[in-house]
């Protein structure tokens, strides 16, 4: 725990400004990933998963303002570089793929091209030399007859060999850290396992930290070192994936365990968890987000959150944790 | 590609078809006698029927049309009663004149238009952004004979900033050598510059005031195009893979939100051609469209028939141009032919 972890995150609050108020979709976000770990960020939608890797990333929408926090990468804070040196980082230290592939890649342009474009851009490879990196790129995430896919369009590829373009492009200039925001929505099962294990291979191979977005449980357990849960914007609990599972601490985390299928339970036995998130642009948020929908609800859960160091490696923000 | 083309090429028979047809039974069945037209308002019934018989009218109307059909075949769209020039060399000497106009106004909407569309998207919500919903709410809101004529008075009459409305060049000047029939070109390649500015004087006024009504269209639909290209996933990749601004503006985003603006300007252009017969009587130009209008007031049916015929025909080939340009754009199209 004495190294310096690959990404920091600290305090981080983010606002978006709409016509209907304003909305606090992050509040005090903190959480970390190390060198080679790989951390899975999860919660139901709009818990905030996307927004902090957006945020991150440095490619919120315009509307979304960053209002406090640090985001230490490689010794400097992303959150307070400008737009010109992060443009640099991106895609060269710090990567990200997207759900659906298909309309993540730009439709007109060859997919070749589109990997020698961030190579180029990033110097890892002159424009003579990039068609060649490309072929090597599309090996790398194992697409089958490389030379000829170079020049194949993204229609002309299944969902599963887009998303490997996008890891090609995003690896592409071997960045120490991936952000993955739900690779695997809009595949079908066994391209997910594949796709999944791609990602886990090629990061294991560069010693890359992944930060890996889902809303699925059981797929964060199986691929993922470290749990980060999400609700509304907060950070309720971070914990070891297998301790997550056997100890969860924090009644939103047991919840969500109880709304996932496994081997154990059937799909009869799942539970639903009740209520919605709470409404992000009322002024009056409680201090615990989860407060509304929690059952163990106590008097002290109307002060501010508190950060309950189990172990180490184990934190929750619960006032009641189970 | 070539497969594109010929279907394209097929699928464009039957509209010729239906274009000769519908122009031969219009100025039929248009109102006005040109016969007695011709005959003068003194003439004797016999010497009406006399010009009737001489100019064919006399025969039934699917005879006419025969006839009609036999003489396209041969390229004779027939004389104008009023010139008695045959039709094809009257709009062959004319097209020019027409064609300068259009793409010399479209070459200027594009110019101005697809650079502003693409800054007030990029820019939302900027002085930039407000100008340009300044300028395509004007556009929209004038049209081309009224900003013709507003430019005439104006910049003729009170500020004498521009000749006369009086045709493609001052009488004092004689045309350039014939080489495309585009006088700024034609003078241009001859080095003959005092007709290349006397030339482009006179070409002025009308072309601006056809720019000013085609870029409004162009320029909002380059904006809302580019807006909703900006907010798709790819741009949010290509950000993301840290790209230089200019290549997600321009590489990424500009040639995707490009294909409506194609599918616009063959629009625009249509406009522009039908735009011309006004433009062209405001300004005295010589091209198809005030000899179009003119042959229309005397019951002149040949010239109408030719004008409406090469319209069409151009209509056609711009449609054609179109469809292989979005082919050229974007690979999807391609494949689906």
């Amino acid at each position: 725990m004495t190294a310096v972890p690959a990404l920091a995150v600290e305090d981080l609050s983010v606002e978006f400004r709409t016509r209907s108020g304003i909305v606090k979709v992050l509040d005090h976000v903190g959480f970390s990933v190390d060198k080679g770990e790989t951390v899975a960020l999860v919660g139901e939608s709009g818990s905030g998963k996307s927004v902090t890797a957006f945020a991150v990333m440095g490619i919120l929408d315009p509307a979304g303002k960053v209002t406090s926090g640090r985001a230490l990468f490689g010794g400097a804070d992303l959150l307070a570089l400008s737009e010109r040196d992060l443009a640099e980082q991106r895609g060269r230290e710090l990567s990200m793929i997207f759900q659906n592939p298909r309309t993540a890649l730009n439709p007109i342009r060859k997919v070749g091209q589109q990997i020698a474009d961030v190579l180029v851009r990033h110097g890892g490879a002159t424009r003579s030399d990039a068609p060649r990196a490309a072929v090597e790129m599309l090996k790398r995430v194992r697409i089958p007859d490389p030379e000829r896919r170079v020049e194949a369009y993204p229609f002309e590829l299944s969902g599963g060999m887009c998303q490997r373009i996008m890891i090609a492009i995003a690896l592409a200039c071997r960045p120490a850290l991936l952000i993955a925001d739900e690779p695997t929505t809009g595949l079908d099962v066994t391209t997910q396992a594949v796709i999944m294990d791609l990602i886990g291979e090629l990061a294991h191979e560069s010693g890359m930290a992944t930060i890996f977005i889902t809303h699925d449980l059981a797929l964060a357990a199986e691929y993922c070192d470290r749990i980060v849960v999400m609700h509304a914007g907060h950070v309720v609990e971070a914990a070891p994936a297998r301790e997550l599972f056997a100890h969860p601490r924090h009644p939103y985390s047991a919840k969500l365990l109880a709304a996932t299928p496994g081997e154990t339970v059937s799909l009869a036995e799942l539970a639903s968890i009740p209520g919605g998130l709470p409404d992000l642009r009322r002024p009056d948020l409680p201090a615990c987000r989860y407060s509304g929908r929690c059952e163990r609800r106590i008097d002290d859960c109307t002060k501010p959150l508190p950060h309950r160091v189990v172990d180490e490696r184990h934190v929750v923000s619960c006032w009641n944790p189970l | 590609m070539l497969k594109l083309l010929l279907s394209r090429l097929a699928t464009a028979v039957p509209s010729i078809v239906g274009v000769v047809v519908v122009t031969f039974m219009l100025t039929r069945l248009l109102p006005g006698d040109p016969a007695a037209y011709f005959a003068g308002l003194a003439a004797s019934p016999q010497a009406i029927a006399e010009i009737r018989t001489k100019l064919g009218l006399d025969k039934s109307l699917p005879e006419q049309f025969v006839g009609y059909i036999v003489d396209l075949a041969h390229g004779n769209l027939g004389n104008s009663l009023s010139t008695g020039q045959p039709v094809v060399t009257e709009i062959a000497t004319r097209l020019p004149a027409s064609a300068e106009l259009t793409l010399f106004a479209l070459i200027l909407a594009v110019g101005i238009a697809i650079p502003l569309g693409v800054l007030a998207a990029v820019k939302q919500g900027t002085w930039i952004d407000h100008l340009c919903r300044i300028v395509t709410t004007a556009g929209v809101s004038l049209p081309v004979f009224f900003t013709g004529l507003l430019f005439a008075y104006v910049f003729y009459y009170l500020l004498q900033w521009a000749p006369a409305p009086s045709g493609r060049l001052d009488v004092f000047l004689s045309p350039p050598t014939h080489i495309t029939g585009f006088y700024l070109i034609d003078s241009a390649l001859t080095g003959n510059m005092e007709v290349f500015w006397g030339a482009l004087r006179q070409l002025a006024l009308p072309a601006i005031s056809m720019a000013i009504f085609s870029l409004a269209p162009l320029a909002r639909m380059t904006r809302g195009s580019m807006l909703s290209v900006l907010g798709s996933d790819f741009i949010r990749t290509a950000r993301a893979s840290g790209l230089a601004p200019g290549t997600v503006v321009f590489t990424y985003a500009f040639r995707n939100a490009v294909l409506p603006v194609i599918t616009v300007l063959g629009m625009v252009f249509s406009f522009l051609l039908g735009a011309n017969v006004l433009v062209e009587t405001v300004f005295a130009w010589p091209g198809i469209g005030l000899y179009a209008v003119n042959a229309l007031i005397t019951s002149d049916y040949a010239p109408v028939q030719g004008f409406v015929l090469t319209m069409a025909v151009l209509y056609v080939a711009l449609n054609l141009a179109i469809d292989l340009l979005y082919g050229l754009v974007d690979p999807r199209v391609r494949l689906d032919s």
